[in-house]
């Protein structure tokens, strides 16, 4: 992947700042454009609900982070026509200044993997996007065999898995976001 | 960036050296919030982690995100899509580029949305108290989609530069923010357009946290092509997303 000859350089990356509810996800009826991307993905497969918290590197719960995910179904079909795998939602989505959303538990998209769902991370403050994954706490033997998760560092791979719950009849995961610390979230570059 | 850098001496596979001279680092002193919010430890490059044809199969390898996304013609406008029976005060302006693969090639269908402050220099958010007025005729966010040649345009007000808490008496240059989602995972940008001339780039932490070299391509062009007569004056502002069209599963096959 070094730089080739004649590919155009990328447009750089800057923060998306205190104010992307604006443009991203605005709330209220009188906002006559609406979202493009919500907070709900809907396909084939376990009914879940995803939510946690995103902490700074002194502790603090960030309140203006967007969080975007990308998944597959629950039969593990990412590229399929009928089925939307992206969402987004923003932090003040909940009064607790969790980020939530409403979707699918995703399926493994190659045979012999563990599920995963993809996330990227952007708040003010962070200058460029951040990407990580969530793997399931309720899937550890996959995640054990699974060969990208089996190369990640045995300190830090905990940090990919939400736990999973079931309350009120609703299957819950919670994955907290470490920006910094001694629980830094692993974060990947594409 | 030297911090990454240094941590890349212990075998795992980090982000690559031309990544770094054109994107700003996570941790950057001169803007504040950074230094609590950036990640600390080093990234780990998520295709190396796969052989080549795994990585198109995994969701960030997979390029198929474009053109599942809707847009209304008017949402592109907003001269008059927050408009409450007048228009927004302000120098009209039109933002018009295309949307770029490494390659060159048009990024067709990809979602490209933006926000920005008004002509004063206010944003219509909650958290934004600067003591500069609203309009009632101002939205400040569009969206659109990108056709076949890549390209997009935008209807709108220059925004208004604004004071923020970083620094004693600091300014935002003028900016419109951008988010784009190409095909894939990989192909999404978060970033701001700024405008030839401002003086306060020169100043400003956020722009500043760019190479030199890179962030040149993060300041519009003046251009009396897209200017239109009698209306509005013409800024271009052409967008390359990291990666090709085809999938490293597909390049792979070619290779």
């Amino acid at each position: 992947m070094s730089e080739q000859e004649g590919l155009l350089a990328p447009t750089p990356a800057q923060t998306v700042g205190p104010y992307f509810a604006v443009g991203l996800t605005p709330k209220g009826t009188d906002n006559p454009l609406g979202i493009a991307v919500g907070n709900e993905i809907e396909g084939q497969g376990e009914a879940i609900e995803l939510s946690g918290w995103v902490f700074d590197g002194g502790g603090a719960i960030v309140e203006d982070a967007l969080i975007e995910i990308a998944q597959a179904d629950g039969g593990g079909r990412f590229d399929d026509p009928g089925f939307l795998g992206f969402a987004r939602s923003d932090n003040a989505i909940l009064p607790d200044k969790r980020y939530f959303f409403r979707t699918v538990k995703p399926g493994p998209v190659t045979p012999g993997q563990a599920p995963y769902i993809s996330v990227i991370v952007h708040m003010r403050g962070l200058l460029r996007q951040a990407h990580t994954r969530i793997y399931f706490s309720d899937e550890m033997a996959s995640n054990i065999a699974d060969p990208v998760y089996t190369q990640l560092p045995d300190e830090r791979r905990d940090s990919l898995i939400a736990l999973r719950s079931t309350e009120l009849g609703s299957v819950r995961y919670r994955f907290d976001i470490h920006m910094q610390g001694e629980r830094e979230t692993l974060f990947f570059n594409l | 960036m030297n911090e990454m850098a240094e941590q890349a001496q212990d075998g795992t596979v980090y982000s690559e050296a031309e990544d770094q001279a054109h994107q700003p680092p996570y941790q950057f002193a001169a803007y504040r919030s950074s230094l609590q919010r950036g990640p600390s430890q080093a990234l780990i490059h998520l295709p190396s982690l796969y052989d080549g044809f795994e990585y198109g199969q995994a969701v960030e390898g997979q390029a198929h995100l474009g053109a599942r996304f809707r847009c209304r013609d008017k949402e592109r406008d907003l001269i008059r899509n927050g408009s409450h029976g007048g228009p927004p005060i302000g120098e009209r302006i039109v933002v018009s580029g295309r949307v770029l693969d490494a390659n060159g090639a048009p990024v067709v269908g990809a979602l490209v949305e933006i926000w920005q402050a008004n002509a004063s220099g206010r944003y219509l958010h909650k958290v934004d108290q600067h003591d500069a007025p609203l309009d009632p005729n101002f939205l400040g966010a569009g969206r659109c989609i990108s056709d076949r040649d890549g390209g997009y345009r935008f209807y709108t007000i220059k925004p208004g530069a604004y004071p923020w808490q970083n620094h004693a008496n600091a300014w935002r240059p003028q900016h419109i923010h951008f988010s784009v989602l190409g095909n894939s995972l990989g192909q999404r940008l978060v970033t701001q357009m700024y405008f030839p001339g401002d003086p306060l780039l020169a100043l400003d932490p956020i722009f500043g946290a760019v190479p030199r070299a890179a962030a040149a391509r993060l300041i519009s062009s003046f251009d009396l092509g897209i200017t239109e007569p009698e209306f509005a004056l013409g800024y271009r502002f052409d967008i390359v997303l990291a990666g090709t069209r085809a999938t490293p599963a597909e390049e792979d096959a070619e290779s």
